[in-house]
């Protein structure tokens, strides 16, 4: 199987939309006979990173690059950035707004949740510029 | 497990049929109740039932990622069109009941439905 790359663009804030771009990564791998658990992984990391996007950030770029062995996913945001990365990890540290709180989301379970969901994950962040969340899932076992 | 199909639970906790999925075969065994969206999202394994009284559209989202083919809308809380339209294009059963979360959750409960958190 040859490459395939997807492009997002989210903006911040929009709450309505949020999830589009991990429902249609999920049908991609449902149609490339991807195990579900695997599937699972996948969705729910990239769904907690752009939920993050879109409750801290302006806006941001999600960049998906799927091959027969793994799928690597790039968030870049322009935003806020993370003051202290090592902080954002640890479970129940939130910065979130009572508007995201009102979502269902900012209890401080994101990046971790991403963290168990996805076999590399990497967060680089410059406060008052943005972040960018790296994301990877081997596809086969 | 037990023998609980959609048509059955919805009778139990009067719901209101918002969108049927087309699995009408399905079995409904487990349930998670939760208003934190991030709570479902770090569960190990995917429950049959989440019970909220968050109505957006993120409910449905977080069922779609998390593998959770229905979704109760509890408390009497207005559904709007924007989440019955994401819950037909994920094809999750979506149903809405006045009773609340602590009623819906002792009805399943007495039902032989199991916890997953």
């Amino acid at each position: 199987m040859s490459g395939i790359t997807f492009t997002y663009k989210i903006e911040g804030g929009d709450f309505v939309n949020a999830g589009k771009a991990s429902s249609e990564i999920k049908r991609t791998l449902k149609q490339l006979n991807v195990a579900q658990k695997t599937i699972r992984r996948v969705v729910v990391s990239l769904y907690e990173a752009e939920v993050n996007i879109v409750a801290h950030a302006h806006r941001g770029n999600i960049d998906v690059a799927i091959n027969s062995e793994n799928i690597s996913i790039i968030l870049k945001d322009e935003g806020p950035g993370i003051k202290d990365i090592d902080k954002a990890m640890e479970v129940g540290f939130s910065t979130a707004s009572p508007s995201v709180i009102s979502m269902g989301f900012g209890a401080g379970m994101g990046l971790p949740n991403m963290k168990k969901n996805s076999d590399y994950l990497n967060v680089e962040s410059e406060v008052g510029v943005g972040t960018t969340v790296t994301i990877k899932v081997a596809l086969i076992e | 497990m037990i023998d609980m199909k959609p048509e059955k639970l919805i009778d139990i906790i009067s719901g209101n049929m918002l969108h049927l999925a087309g699995d009408d075969s399905l079995n409904l065994d487990t349930v998670i109740a939760s208003d934190l969206m991030s709570d479902v999202l770090t569960l190990e394994n995917e429950p049959d039932i989440l019970v909220t009284g968050l109505a957006n559209t993120q409910c449905i989202r977080t069922a779609e990622m998390a593998d959770i083919p229905f979704v109760i809308i509890a408390k009497g809380k207005k559904v709007s069109q924007e989440i019955i339209d994401l819950a037909r294009e994920g094809d999750i059963y979506l149903i809405s009941t006045h009773l609340s979360i602590y009623k819906c959750c002792g009805l399943l409960y007495t039902h032989g439905i199991k916890d997953t958190f």
